[in-house]
């Protein structure tokens, strides 16, 4: 398997008489695959997965366009709608947590904050937590996974140790540490925006080692691989060998890992946000709104019930791209 | 064997140390920083400087860091007298320190609360891992069929469900709803019946998730096995097949299986901060996340140390164990 995803130059589309002898052979021409394209076939075949991919898809835009979305439907996620509230009770009038035409699901107890529209902007922070924190993981984990599976040695031994170390360390615990104690302005960054900031930073940080740990296997199982010696020969340098001969076999992994990793991590961010150490209110966000619907799970168990099948589909549909993701360009798959 | 066990033990305690330290920097350094004094949060914002200055000498807070994790570690093994600011409090071995906020004594705080988080992990864990590696199983051995693909599918809404809101639904429904348990957090020493059903709905949450992350690695790990020429071997010399299934697959599943085990309730026993927080149990985790949140330090240093001990426990009896359930592993 030497570079597998390069595209293979051959496979320019046969020449009409090439197609026409194949034709009259009555046999199929057999064609250069590449990886890459092995994998989007096998991927196209994968319903599930693609149901996944799509709802990942039509999120992404649904996060991008939340101004438009909610000004379509004339709303605000910050503005108070106290006369939809039963002033007894706190909890929304009407049936349903005060589902109607203006308010496609509903209000919030207390303040009738739109909920249709806080959703909405929540799944901006969601998803820009989720996404940005896994890059970080990825550029740490590869970058520190080659330099241990490439140079071994000394280096091996003290990044191995580090992510042994970290991989064992309590978590969760850690990163509300660590988020909790940031100063609420750094960098000209205020109010929310530190608190994403550090969460994208804190949870990518306590990611790479996963990442790392398959890099570097990968990168010292293929060091010693035919191709690299055959590359060295030739009188190849450490760098091009690592960017023209290991770097494009290592593409196929930390994709697996990266999509795997992003639901975990818009996971982690609604906890964080759930346990109150997440964004800062009034910034929508769907642990949060999960945290305060704790107080009305009795009397509007609507306020539960949306921000929790949000998260949940969300996930979901990460979970099944990335699990369709991963049968596609995992070489040991049968299908 | 005991060479191992000692050199286990001592990376163990060098793990320890390092973790108690990060802490003290999280909690020390980030804050200077940021230009926070901690005496002065100790305190509180009006404060009179010399009340500040005086808990600074009392704590030690002016010490340099080391300084300060020494007097920590010391006071766990030999007790710590706090003095200045004119009184004197001794504390008794172990001593973690008093809590910033309550000023109560750190020790009493955990021993209080650690049977709460202790019981919470354990029942959960005997559950999820009955009914997570049975399904597993089960689906590996019936691949494609209708029972595989209905508790894959359970099992793929499982890991994708937060655990605070199947906690809450679970209340809404169960002990709202319904009215068959009541929610209520008994100490077991109290009554058996109340401590059990205020910790069925924390159990089968919690059980809930770890069961579908298991089921889903015990069926993987099953599948790759079932192809490996040593199934192959033993069922070619005529070996019925629970022997191939249960003594010959079983053991290498069950060795990856075991390594989440060890990591999964050792975090879990140093605190179920999610599941707490949800069902309201005076557990480590909720003593934790209160603690972060006023910045009471000796609290969080505490069970912080309780969380890396129980990991490093459960990860040292794991690799114990590896040797007694997989004949390929010896320890040297």
């Amino acid at each position: 398997m030497t570079a597998p995803l390069h595209e293979p130059t051959a496979e320019a589309a046969p020449s009409a008489a090439e197609e026409a002898a194949v034709a009259t052979a009555g046999e199929k021409a057999v064609q250069g695959r590449s990886l890459g394209r092995i994998a989007w076939e096998r991927l196209k075949r994968d319903k599930l997965a693609l149901t996944g991919g799509v709802v990942v898809l039509v999120l992404i835009v649904i996060a991008l366009l939340a101004p438009v979305l909610t000004n379509l439907v004339g709303q605000d996620p910050d503005a108070y709608h106290e006369n939809l509230i039963d002033p007894l009770f706190g909890t929304p009038t009407g049936s349903l947590g005060g589902v109607s035409g203006d308010h496609l699901l509903g209000v919030e107890p207390v303040n009738g904050r739109d909920i249709f529209a806080r959703i909405l902007y929540g799944a901006q922070i969601s998803l820009l937590v989720g996404f940005l924190s896994a890059v970080v993981a990825v550029i740490f984990g590869t970058v520190l996974g080659i330099l241990a599976g490439f140079f071994g040695g000394w280096v091996d031994s003290l990044i191995s140790r580090v992510m042994d170390g970290l991989l064992a360390f309590p978590q969760l615990l850690f990163i509300i540490a660590l988020v909790s104690v940031m100063p609420n302005e750094m960098l000209g960054l205020t109010g929310s925006s530190v608190r994403v900031f550090v969460m994208i930073l804190v949870i990518g940080f306590f990611g790479w080692p996963y990442i790392g740990r398959v890099v570097r296997g990968q990168t010292l199982s293929m060091r010693e691989r035919e191709y690299v010696e055959a590359a060295r020969s030739l009188g190849a340098g450490r760098l091009y060998i690592l960017f023209k001969e290991l770097l494009p076999n290592l593409v196929a992994p930390i994709i697996v890992y990266t999509t795997m990793m992003i639901p975990t991590n818009i996971l982690t961010e609604a906890a964080l946000s759930f346990l109150g150490v997440g964004v800062k209110p009034p910034t929508a966000s769907w642990g949060q709104m999960l945290s305060n619907a704790i107080d009305y799970y009795d009397s509007d168990p609507m306020y539960m019930v949306v921000p929790g099948v949000a998260i949940f589909i969300t996930v979901l549909a990460f979970n099944l791209f990335g699990d369709g993701v991963r049968d596609a360009l995992d070489p040991k798959g049968s299908r | 064997m005991l060479a191992y066990l000692i050199r286990r033990l001592f990376a163990a305690a060098v793990m320890l140390a390092v973790i108690i330290m990060v802490v003290f920097c999280i909690f020390f350094l980030v804050p200077k920083w940021a230009g926070v004094d901690v005496a002065t949060s100790f305190v509180g914002k009006q404060a009179d400087p010399a009340a500040v200055e005086a808990v600074r000498q009392k704590l030690g807070l002016g010490d340099p860091i080391y300084q300060q994790v020494w007097a920590f570690f010391k006071g766990i093994f030999a007790g710590r007298t706090y003095a200045g600011g004119g009184d004197v409090t001794h504390c008794a071995a172990p001593c973690f320190g008093y809590s910033f906020r309550s000023e109560q004594a750190v020790w009493p705080v955990l021993t209080d609360r650690f049977p709460v988080t202790l019981g919470l992990a354990l029942g959960a864990a005997v559950l999820w891992l009955v009914f997570g590696v049975a399904a597993g199983v089960l689906s590996a051995l019936k691949r494609g069929s209708l029972w595989d693909r209905g508790a894959m599918v359970v099992a793929l809404a499982g890991v994708s469900l937060p655990i605070y809101f199947t906690g809450l639904l679970s209340l809404a429904v169960f002990a709202f709803g319904l009215k068959w348990i009541d929610a209520q957090y008994v100490p077991l020493d109290e009554s058996f019946t109340g401590w059990f059903g205020g910790m069925i709905l924390p159990w089968i949450t919690l059980a809930f998730l770890y069961a579908a992350m298991y089921a889903r690695i015990t069926r993987a790990n099953m599948l790759e096995i079932l192809g490996e020429d040593y199934i192959r071997t033993a069922r070619a010399k005529g070996l019925g097949e629970p022997v191939v299934i249960g003594k010959h697959a079983m053991r290498s599943t069950m060795t990856p299986i075991l390594t989440m085990l060890g990591m999964d309730l050792g975090a879990l026993i140093g605190g179920a901060i999610l599941t707490e927080t949800t069902f309201s149990l005076p557990g480590l985790g909720q003593a934790v996340l209160n603690g972060i949140k006023n910045q009471d330090l000796p609290i969080i240093l505490g069970v912080t140390l309780i969380t890396s001990l129980a990991v490093l426990i459960a990860n040292l009896v794991v690799d114990v164990l590896y040797a007694v359930i997989d004949p390929r592993v010896r320890l040297s």
